[in-house]
C-alpha cells in the first residue's frame, strides 16, 4: 500500500477583509462577495515567504508521520513564489528539517498545481521503490496585481504531505494528469505581477482541464461521483469550484470540508492541497476521497485516496486547518497590507 | 550577515542544535567545544525544545536599518523548556500582547535580507501560543 503516512499545513495569521481591498479601489464589498464568494485571505508576515511556509507545513506533517527525517529521500516543494531565482527553496526546507544530506530535491513551477506535481512525483518514487518516504509541499506567497481582480483571493499558505509504504494514513488509489498549452495566466521572467486573460482563465482554462482531468480519472478507476464521501477542487475564488464540482455531479455536502475558500483565500499551489488536507482533518477510516488540481498554463493533476484507520492515530498530533483558519487572526488595513506585500516603493 | 558565517550557524538558526557535556549535562546553546563549568571535551549532540516562555522582553521602536520597517517590534529572552536561554524577537502579536512568563513557541522565519540581491537568512523567531 502507498500513500500519505504524515499531512501538514501552515497558514499564516495575518487576514485582510474583501471591504478593505474593495474599498482602497472604490469597488462595492458586497458585489465582489456575492460574485467570488471570498470573505477575507491570508496575508504572510514581513518575515514569511515560500520557504518559512514550507518548514511549518512540513514540520506539523512530521508530527503525524512519526518517522525519522533522515529516512527521508527526497523533497519537492511546488510553488510560484520561490524566494529565489536561482538556488531551490527545497535546500533550505530540507536543512531546517534535517534530512540533509542524503536527499534529493527540486523545486517545481505550474502556476497553482505545482503543488500536486510535487505530491505525484514524491508518491511515484515511492511507488518505484526509489526511496523509502518522499515529501510533496504546496506553498506560495500568492501576487496579485494592485487594483486587479487577483487581489481579492491571492494569498498566502501550504500544505505538506509525506509518502511512504507503512503507516499510510490515505491510500493512492489512482492518479491521472491532464495538460495542454492554454494562456489562460501567466508571469514573465523577471515580471512582479503576473497577468491573465479575464474570462478565457474560465471556460477554456480552469472547467476544461478540471473537467477533463475529473472525468478521466473517474473513467479510469469505475468509481462515480456519488462513490467519494469528499471532493476537493482547486479554488481560484469560492464559485468555480462550486460551479465545477456541480458538473462533474457531486453534491455541495461532498465539498464542504475543503471548500476554504472563503475564509482562506487563493494560496495557489496551496490551494488545493490545503483544501485536501483540512478534508483529512475530518475523514473517516473507508472513506474515498478525490482531489483535482489545476494550474494555469494549463494543467490539472487528479488523485483518488482511501482514507485508512491510522487516520484516527494522526489526526490530532498537529493543529488542524480549521483551527488555523479560524483562531488567532491579527486583521491589516489595506496600508499595512501593501507594506506587507511589498507593494509600497521605497527608498534603498 | 556574511555568508560563511550564516552557513556556519546553520544548524542552530534552523534546527536548535546544541550539545550536553557528558560530565556535568549542562547544555551549551551554541556548541562549544569545552564545557565552561567542568572542563569536560565530550558532549552528546542534542536539539533543543521548540516550546518555552518569557523571561523579560523589550520593545525597538527605533531599529537599525534592516529591520526599520518591522517597528515597533519586541525582542524577547526566551527560557526554553530544557533551561536554554535564547535571544528572539516575539513576532505575529502587538507590543500590548506581551508578559513576562507568557508561553511561546519557535518557528522558522526570514530574519533578514542582504539587500534585494544578496542572500536571505532564516533562523528562528518565537509566537505567543
Amino acid at each position: 500500500m502507498v500513500g500519505i503516512i504524515g499531512y501538514g499545513s501552515y497558514l499564516p495569521r495575518y487576514r485582510i477583509k474583501v471591504e478593505d481591498i474593495a474599498h482602497q479601489w472604490g469597488r462595492d464589498p458586497e458585489t465582489i462577495k456575492r460574485g467570488l464568494l471570498l470573505k477575507e485571505k491570508t496575508v504572510p508576515g514581513l518575515d514569511e515567504d515560500t520557504i518559512t511556509i514550507s518548514v511549518e507545513a512540513a514540520k506539523n506533517a512530521l508530527k503525524r508521520a512519526d518517522i525519522d527525517p533522515k529516512e527521508i529521500g527526497a523533497l519537492y516543494i511546488g510553488s510560484e513564489s520561490h524566494p529565489y531565482a536561482v538556488k531551490p527553496s527545497g535546500t533550505v526546507v530540507a536543512e531546517a528539517l534535517g534530512i540533509v544530506p542524503d536527499v534529493h530535491t527540486a523545486d517545481y513551477e505550474f502556476a497553482c498545481k505545482a503543488g500536486t506535481e510535487a505530491m505525484f512525483v514524491a508518491y511515484s518514487l515511492v511507488k518505484a521503490d526509489v526511496v523509502k518516504y518522499a515529501v510533496g509541499i504546496g506553498a506560495d506567497t500568492s501576487q496579485g496585481a494592485p487594483g486587479d481582480a487577483l487581489e481579492f483571493s491571492a494569498s498566502a499558505g501550504g500544505s505538506a504531505f509525506i509518502f511512504g509504504k507503512e503507516g499510510v494514513v490515505a491510500e493512492v488509489l489512482e492518479t491521472f494528469s491532464y495538460t495542454t498549452d492554454t494562456p489562460d495566466f501567466w508571469r514573465r521572467e523577471g515580471a512582479f505581477y503576473p497577468l491573465h486573460g479575464g474570462r478565457f482563465t474560465g471556460e477554456p482554462a480552469y472547467f476544461k482541464h478540471i473537467l477533463g482531468a475529473g472525468r478521466a480519472i473517474l473513467e479510469k478507476s469505475g468509481y462515480t461521483a456519488s462513490d467519494f464521501t469528499y471532493v476537493i477542487f482547486h479554488m481560484p475564488n469560492g464559485k468555480f469550484p462550486l460551479t465545477v464540482g456541480k458538473r462533474l455531479g457531486f453534491k455541495k455536502e461532498q465539498m464542504e470540508p475543503g471548500w476554504i475558500v472563503n475564509l482562506m483565500g487563493n494560496t495557489y499551489s496551496g490551494s488545493s492541497p490545503t483544501g485536501f488536507s483540512a478534508t483529512l482533518d475530518v475523514a473517516k477510516p473507508g472513506d474515498l476521497i478525490l482531489l483535482v488540481s489545476f494550474g494555469s498554463g494549463a494543467g490539472s493533476d487528479a488523485f483518488i485516496f482511501k482514507v485508512t484507520e491510522q487516520i484516527d492515530e494522526v489526526r490530532d498530533k498537529a493543529e488542524k486547518v480549521r483551527d488555523m483558519l479560524e483562531n488567532n487572526r491579527i486583521y491589516l488595513d489595506y496600508g499595512q497590507y501593501a507594506k506587507f506585500r511589498g507593494k509600497i516603493v521605497m527608498n534603498e | 550577515m556574511p555568508s560563511p558565517r550564516y552557513h556556519r550557524e546553520i544548524p542552530q538558526r534552523y534546527r536548535l542544535e546544541a550539545v550536553k557535556c557528558n560530565n556535568c549535562s549542562k547544555i551549551l546553546f551554541p556548541p562549544r567545544l569545552i564545557c565552561p563549568d567542568c572542563g569536560f571535551k565530550q558532549f552528546e549532540k542534542i536539539k533543543l525544545s521548540d516550546e518555552g516562555k518569557i523571561i523579560t522582553f523589550t520593545i525597538i521602536r527605533v531599529a537599525p536599518a534592516e529591520f526599520a520597517t518591522q517597528v515597533p517590534y519586541s525582542i524577547a529572552i526566551v527560557e526554553l523548556n530544557d533551561g536554554v536561554r535564547i535571544t528572539t524577537q516575539v513576532v505575529d502579536c502587538k507590543p500590548e500582547d506581551l508578559e513576562i512568563g507568557k508561553f511561546v513557541k519557535l518557528v522558522f522565519r526570514k530574519i533578514q535580507e542582504e539587500g534585494k540581491t544578496g542572500i536571505i537568512c532564516y533562523g528562528y523567531k518565537a509566537v505567543l501560543t
